[in-house]
């Protein structure tokens, strides 16, 4: 059961309604974690669950380039872009605003956990005003609670290892975002390239 | 604040629609081209994507969003400038949302 599926009152989605975007312009997130590969390793797993909704996603390598050459180096500049520019430049409807809160695997001695937590925004390039915004936050534990506490040390430590090699919080993104766009009553609504598109929730 | 989702819960997140688009390595080569940038060159990444375009044609399946324009990056990366306008104009065609950005992309491979 997800949390607060229950009992947490429906977002409000008037100006979502109101201003439908087609497309969203998904721009590198600010990164807030201490984990500086956070910025790709969250940003390269947006696309997907975001595209299945139903919206046209620029290709966010692309834009990441084409927004480096023409002046805006870091992804604190690109967040400070003028949403008419990125209308007129772009053609986008609306733009993504992420930032990357929590990121990594932390070794607690009987547990390795690893965390990914971001929240986004998205506004309308023509009035500024804001669409949507969502919050999520995936834990992962190593220690499953075997109880065998020599064990769950080994457990800790080497799941620990493995992660900051196979980047185990760049997987954990993945459900992450999935959660973000799609939990009921909280994610976006149905974008229109989506067979549900327009359907009551 | 909201509580932590554990892992477990995920599975509860069912699927109903089945999948709009074809990935392949799409967003895999991103990831992997900004973590691990000596993996990703841009010819592996062309020969990738290139591969899943294949295959998702002959399944009769569609490539997402931005998947034809990051190739045709690609190809302008290697110098292949009319395969890099023929992706632009592939895009554009494919998703009509993308056609000012596109446009503006087609216009500066003019210049080269």
């Amino acid at each position: 059961m997800l949390a607060g599926c229950a009992t947490t009152p429906s977002y409000d989605y008037t100006n979502l309604r109101q201003h439908p975007p087609r497309s969203i312009l998904v721009l590198p997130p600010l990164n807030e974690s201490t984990a500086v590969e956070a910025t790709w390793g969250y940003l390269s797993t947006v696309t997907r669950p975001l595209a299945e909704r139903g919206y046209y996603v620029f290709p966010v390598a692309v834009v990441d380039q084409f927004l480096k050459e023409n002046g805006l180096p870091s992804a604190g500049e690109m967040h400070q872009v003028p949403l008419n520019k990125v209308a007129e430049i772009m053609g986008a409807d609306a733009v993504l605003f992420i930032t990357v809160e929590q990121y990594g695997s932390k070794y607690q001695v009987l547990n390795t956990a690893t965390i990914v937590r971001a929240r986004a925004k998205l506004v309308d390039t023509r009035t500024g005003l804001l669409l949507w915004d969502g919050r999520t936050a995936v834990q992962q534990n190593s220690n499953a609670g075997s109880g065998d506490l020599l064990s769950a040390v080994i457990s800790a430590a080497l799941t620990q290892v493995l992660n900051t090699t196979t980047d185990a919080a760049h997987n954990l993104s993945r459900p992450a975002n999935g959660i973000l766009f799609n939990t009921k009553g909280q994610g976006l609504l149905y974008g229109p390239y989506h067979p549900k598109y327009d359907q009551e929730e | 604040m909201r509580r932590l989702v554990w892992l477990p819960a995920l599975l509860a997140l069912g699927c109903a629609t089945p999948s709009l688009y074809s990935w392949g390595h799409y967003e895999d080569l991103i990831y992997v081209s900004y973590a691990m940038p000596g993996k990703a060159s841009p010819e592996m990444q062309v020969e990738k994507l290139e591969q899943d375009y294949q295959q998702a044609r002959a399944a009769n399946r569609r490539m997402p969003p931005g998947f034809h324009a990051h190739l045709g990056y690609l190809y302008f990366q290697l110098g292949k400038l009319d395969q890099a306008r023929q992706e632009l104009e592939t895009e554009r065609a494919e998703f009509p949302e993308s056609a000012v950005f596109m446009d503006r992309l087609l216009g500066n491979l003019k210049k080269f």
